[in-house]
């Protein structure tokens, strides 16, 4: 597969709610490699649209297409398989509060990928200390701080083997001061070229991290393009961007 | 049917008038929870360890026996023994009040507990006496956090009244049984009776829902409890 | 010991296996019950969920001696007679079923969505998700209230001898008229549930700290 052929292609996804247009056709293709991000102010459908693209809340309408082989999403199966390879991470983790580190990452290995116990847990102590977790394997959610809890859901993401990342504001639920732990985990994936699309407010990664950057407003993209190209004045993104720089005191 | 309606309806009328002696064993019983309940609770959490002792043993005692049994065990036992000559609903009514007032101390506990700990300290700055703190700062925020929880006990207070019939209370069921067994339609005489406390729980519990709402302090809530 | 004592503990000890055969499958048929219904309240279509709702609604909202009246004295009414056991089998089912659907449903209802659009998101199918994610996690949250179920089962299990089933009470109440001895028969019934009670709190807090998970319930 050459770096030209999209990993992941969505074209035009629609989806109100009560009658309300959230998402007015969105589409959004995603090289190999590529790292995405959505930005734009809050109602924007940003979440929705993420959720959207793996189909926890199913689109009024819209074409998935996954190493160009389009996805029927109203087959159970073909749904199951395709969520499998396209990785997501939540605001607010979403670990299985009832299971230990270590089970959250291994669940879906012996569930879905039907790996035996301990292959699993070979390869979820691998992803564990991958995210300088490998002393918390024993921890239930309750017992974990946010930055920790949100390392191990990025692990129990990336034991799936996902082909993409979905990411939802991966560090606005947490304390400053525990936002650099995660910041540098998915630094770091991005280092290994991991396909990403997130949505996020943190000026240090937009700036560093995209490759693309995606304005969303009222359900629709309004602006799309390089940081460089984007983040010049004079744009919307920009301006935007102003807004949380002086909000955060973070330089651009 | 036309038969068993015209029963009913002639029933009916004497059916509700037990539902005057229900409502009255009821009152009391909450009555007597109330004060014995709260008196244990404050006993419970700022009394001496002996005092805490015998209320734990009150409340495992009146939590474990089945009400069926404390009615048999006062009303032919201990009230005789004692020498105490109490009517039927005196009875029922003193030990349902008995009963409910075991919960309603852990009910009111957990209250005491959930309040904030600098109240009963800041009462004493002002130099309130411990029983003056109690009774105007601890209590009325206790009541108000206790009324769901409350509620709850009176419903089961009202269901439990039903089995003042074993000892000849002339409540609702026990008029029930008896106009039942006179003709025969126990299945809409049962039925109708079952009606009466359905509607009887509801009315309470919206009653105190109402209630709890009025005395509702903005910034209040009963959660964790 | 007196022949009164050893007549009576005779009496009891029936009593108490009557009372043990009315318990045990009152409490398991009224936890299945209610985890049937608990669910159904929760996740329903409209109408199963409105009629699960009425159901727990009316046998929440009156007396459990009533439901036995209407189960022996009245259903002879149209045709059908249940023996005095089956009567209080059912009746007891019947009604700790809709209080136990109460503690599932609450379960249920409070697990966040989350949980579950976290499993589906790493694939599992919908079954798995409610297998391995819901249920777990709601058998906790239920356990207390649940159990505490059983314990009220334990007491109104003494009811039973309403309808003329001779357990425990029963046993008791006909031994105590025959001598007059009241007080001491009564008393030593009391200690007989209490023990009950007690073994089966002392169980289930056992049963609790074997599935305790830290964030869940107390502690
Ligand atoms: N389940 C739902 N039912 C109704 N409206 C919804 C639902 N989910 C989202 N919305 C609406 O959709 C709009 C977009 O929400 P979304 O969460 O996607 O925005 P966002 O760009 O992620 O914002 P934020 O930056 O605050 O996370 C909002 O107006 C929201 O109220
Ligand atoms: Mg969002």
């Amino acid at each position: 597969m050459t770096r030209n052929t999209p990993i992941l292609r969505v074209e035009n996804i629609t989806k109100s709610f009560g009658g309300n247009p959230i998402l007015k056709g969105v589409n959004l293709s995603l090289n190999k490699g590529e790292i995405k991000i959505l930005v734009g102010p809050s109602g924007g459908g940003k979440s929705t649209f993420l959720q959207c693209m793996n189909c926890l809340i199913s689109p009024d309408s819209g074409k998935f297409w996954l190493e160009e082989k389009p996805v029927d999403i109203f087959s159970k199966k073909e749904l199951y398989r395709y969520r499998q390879q396209v990785g997501m991470i939540f605001q607010d983790f979403n670990l299985f509060d009832h299971l230990t580190a270590m089970d959250n990452v291994t669940l879906a290995l012996r569930k879905v990928k039907k790996m035996d116990k301990k292959a699993a847990s070979t390869r979820a102590m691998i992803e564990l200390s991958q995210v300088g977790l490998d002393d918390k394997t024993k921890l239930y959610p309750a017992e974990l701080s946010g930055g920790q809890k949100q390392r191990v859901a990025i692990a129990r993401a990336l034991a799936m083997d996902p082909k993409v990342l979905l990411l939802d504001e991966p560090t606005s639920a947490l304390d400053p001061d525990l936002t650099g732990e995660v910041i540098d985990v998915i630094r770091n994936l991005a280092k290994k070229g991991m396909t990403m699309v997130m949505a996020t407010h943190q000026i240090s990664l937009i700036r560093t991290l995209a490759d693309e950057i995606l304005f969303m407003e009222a359900g629709t993209v309004v602006e799309q393009g390089s940081p460089k190209g984007l983040l010049v004045p004079g744009t919307r993104s920009q301006g935007f961007c102003d807004k949380l720089n002086s909000l955060s005191g973070e330089g651009i | 049917m036309p038969e068993s309606l015209s029963i009913i309806k002639g029933a009916l009328p004497y059916l509700l008038h037990g539902s005057l002696i229900t409502a009255v064993i009821v009152t009391g019983a909450m009555t007597v929870g109330l004060l014995l309940g709260l008196s244990m609770a404050v006993g419970q959490v700022y009394g001496r360890k002996s005092l805490k002792r015998v209320i734990g043993l009150y409340i495992w005692f009146f939590q474990g026996v089945p009400i069926l049994v404390l009615l048999f065990l006062f009303y032919f036992g201990l009230f005789n023994y004692m020498g105490l000559n109490v009517s039927a609903v005196a009875a029922v009514t003193v030990v349902l009040g008995m009963t409910t007032a075991a919960y309603q101390a852990n009910i009111f506990r957990g209250a005491i507990l959930a309040l904030p700990q600098g109240q009963f300290k800041a009462a004493g700055s002002l130099g309130m006496s411990d029983m003056q703190a109690i009774l105007t700062i601890i209590l009325p925020q206790v009541l108000r956090l206790s009324i769901p929880a409350w509620s709850n006990e009176f419903s089961i207070v009202l269901k439990d009244s039903a089995l003042a019939f074993v000892l000849g209370a002339p409540e609702i069921m026990a008029r029930a049984k008896f106009v039942a067994s006179r003709t025969y339609q126990h299945l809409p005489i049962y039925i109708i009776a079952g009606l009466i406390y359905f509607v009887l729980t509801w009315a309470g519990v919206r009653a105190l829902a109402k209630l709890e709402k009025t005395v509702r302090i903005p910034g209040y809530s009963n959660k964790g409890m | 010991m007196s022949p009164f004592f050893q007549e009576l503990f005779e009496a009891l000890n029936r009593g108490l296996v009557m009372s043990i055969a009315l318990i045990i499958p009152s409490a398991v048929g009224g936890v299945l019950l209610g985890i049937l219904t608990g669910c159904l309240r929760a996740f329903g279509d409209t109408f199963i969920r409105k009629a699960c709702d009425t159901y727990a609604a009316l046998f929440r909202g009156t007396p459990l001696v009533v439901q036995l009246f209407i189960l022996y004295f009245g259903f002879p009414n149209i045709g059908i007679y249940l023996t005095p056991y089956a009567a209080a089998v059912t009746g007891f089912i019947l009604c700790s079923g809709a209080y136990q659907s109460e503690y599932v449903r609450g379960a249920l209802l409070s697990i966040k969505k989350n949980q579950y659009f976290a499993a589906q998101a790493l694939g599992l199918s919908k079954f798995q998700s409610i297998f391995w994610i819901i249920i777990p996690q709601a058998m906790r949250k239920a356990l207390p209230g649940c159990g505490n179920e059983i314990i009220y089962l334990i007491k109104y299990s003494s009811l039973a001898y309403i309808v003329t089933v001779m357990e425990l009470t029963g046993e008791g109440k006909t031994l105590a008229t025959e001598y007059f001895r009241f007080t001491e028969v009564f008393a030593v019934i009391g200690l007989y549930y209490l023990a009950l009670v007690s073994l089966a709190i002392l169980a289930l807090k056992k049963l609790e700290k074997a599935v305790h998970i830290p964030g869940f319930g107390k502690g």
